[in-house]
């Protein structure tokens, strides 16, 4: 079944700023997704739409076949929403704001706060139950409007830049969480700006550029379109100029860092070959750029040269 | 939704006005109670031994319901167009606007919490304005449906203040050149009949001079006006409140992009 469905959706704000230009859009029950796009490309006008909280002027949205225009309740009742922008209560207590929203889905205040335990619990916040939003720092504000999100259980989860301001450790924890929801049957769709967070926990992709969708793909499939990857190699020995390699441009950063290009279909043992037939040892490599994020990058840049031609 | 989860709903949303009420009870409640001691004193007190009786009643008791009333109609009104446009400036409002609550519950939910305030605060002041005069009431089911229902206009009227209001300036505006005009005259301080007969005329068109009126003949059985013409006012002006705040709701005017 399908967990969302978005057919030519439009969206044109009233200054004449057309945000969506008739995206098609489907997410299946179950995956975990990632919406991706500059900023101002049109991923949190399309979340707007599909949690009402953006009225659309063209199309249709449906989710878990509910139409949100004609059966918006149901539809409603299905989606849990972390937002880009903190809309917390500032000044209501941590429990109080979960268990609330659980009462705006129709559930009975001790059913609430039953809820409001369990889900605080998990993500770290049961301690400050007491507090008041505004007391909490910026990671804690993230993790409680996560649980506020789930309160009511619902089988789609849509998260706006979730882990934006937070550090590396609590957005890992997150990353954990989040799997853990996902792999309890719970559909997620992601927009970050964190392409490697899209990298590691999403299985389906769609990039979103000026209102339009430019790529909809497996992860696997969109990273396999990549034509050149970046490798920074950590040298045992100095080097004094960057070796000349057959089919690999390479260039010294410093006497003791390589960076080499490796185009798709080379195969990397091959570079190591090369390196090794040079005298040259590899004691560590990375990505120079995340993959997604070069994708991305380049992605975004064919479409703008191809409207300019 | 069925009718028990709207139920909850419903009533989760007036829990958290009624909690928003008591947890900044320095602004909502102690104010009113000031002022209106204020009033019983240098107007009731001081003042109104010098002007004797009005309508057959003494000067404090004819007094008396209008300062209730105008406390009622003022934190009715107060109550809904701070939280509302609180909650938007805030943008938690965004919480009622994703979930499956419909609009109604959204307006009727506010709607209550100020009239809870709008009664909490008439309450008090009835409870000082007892340390100044004594007020026995003549008619109870007309002093309790008509200031339930003047509480229920003026949430109304709160509602529609917070859906247009774009800054903290706009939720003052018309509580300020508006509603404070129109109460002051309309018979809170003194009866209508005093007054040249072009003036009298002027009066009968301000609405609040009905509620107050009605709420008075409640209390004392002394009224400028019929009483079944203030119940007319008082519901039309529910019906055309409520259907333009729905409409407002339904639209997503002020409240979604």
């Amino acid at each position: 079944m399908k967990a969302l469905e978005l057919k030519n959706l439009s969206k044109t704000y009233p200054n004449g700023v057309q945000a969506l230009t008739g995206i098609d859009l489907s997410v299946e029950e179950g995956d975990f997704f990632a919406l991706l796009g500059p900023n101002g490309a049109g991923k949190s006008t399309t979340i707007g739409i599909v949690t009402s909280l953006v009225t659309k002027t063209g199309g249709t949205a449906t989710i878990f076949g509910h139409d949100i225009d004609r059966d918006f309740s149901a539809a409603k009742a299905c989606i849990g929403l972390v937002p880009q922008e903190l809309n917390l209560n500032q000044f209501e207590k941590v429990e109080s704001i979960v268990a609330t929203q659980g009462g705006y889905y129709g559930l009975p205040r001790g059913l609430a706060l039953e809820r409001a335990e369990k889900y605080l619990r998990e993500l770290q916040l049961w301690d400050r139950r007491h507090d008041i939003a505004r007391s909490l720092s910026g990671g804690m504000k993230r993790r409680l409007m996560i649980a506020r999100a789930l309160v009511h259980e619902p089988r789609l989860l849509i998260l706006d830049e979730p882990t934006a301001g937070v550090d590396i450790e609590i957005r890992r924890s997150m990353w954990a969480f989040l799997r853990k929801v996902n792999a309890a049957g719970v559909t997620i769709i992601l927009t970050t700006h964190y392409l490697e967070e899209a990298e590691n926990l999403c299985r389906n992709v769609a990039i979103i550029d000026q209102g339009r969708i430019i790529e909809n793909d497996r992860m696997s499939r969109v990273l396999r379109k990549l034509q050149m990857e970046t490798f920074v190699l950590t040298l045992e020995h100095e080097l004094d100029a960057a070796p000349r390699l057959d089919d690999y441009d390479t260039r010294l950063v410093d006497p003791l860092t390589l960076e080499a290009d490796v185009h798709s279909g080379r195969d990397i043992n091959e570079l190591f070959r090369a390196l090794s037939a040079a005298g040259i040892r590899v004691v560590a490599m990375r990505n120079k750029a995340n993959r997604l994020e070069e994708l991305f990058m380049r992605l975004v840049e064919q479409k703008k040269d191809g409207r300019a031609a | 939704m069925n009718l028990r989860n709207q139920w909850y709903a419903f009533s989760t949303l007036v829990i958290k006005e009624y909690n928003r009420i008591v947890r900044i009870w320095i602004q909502t409640i102690v104010p009113p109670a000031i002022t209106m001691t204020l009033y019983f004193i240098i107007f009731g007190s001081l003042i109104g031994r010098r002007i004797g009786e009005m309508d057959g009643y003494d000067y404090m008791q004819f007094i008396a319901p209008g300062l209730i009333m105008l406390s009622v109609i003022t934190n009715s009104y107060g109550n809904v167009v701070s939280s509302f446009f609180g909650a938007k400036f805030g943008r938690h409002i965004e919480e009622m606007l994703v979930s499956p609550m419909p609009n109604y519950l959204i307006l009727l939910g506010h709607v209550a919490g100020g009239v809870i305030r709008g009664l909490f605060v008439g309450a008090i002041v009835t409870v000082v304005a007892l340390f100044f005069t004594r007020l026995h009431v003549q008619h109870p089911l007309i002093v309790l449906s008509t200031v339930i229902l003047t509480a229920i206009v003026f949430a109304l009227g709160g509602f529609i203040n917070a859906v247009f209001a774009k800054k903290f300036d706009d939720i003052s505006i018309v509580p300020t050149f508006v509603l404070t005009p129109l109460t002051y005259l309309g018979g809170v301080f003194y009866s209508i009949s005093l007054l040249p007969e072009f003036w009298q005329a002027v009066s009968r068109a301000n609405p609040i001079l009905y509620m107050v009126n009605a709420f008075r003949y409640g209390v004392l059985g002394t009224s400028d006006i019929p009483i079944g013409t203030a119940y007319a006012i008082i519901f039309v002006a529910i019906g055309l409140l409520y259907t333009f705040s729905l409409y407002l709701l339904n639209k997503g005017i002020g409240i979604r992009e």
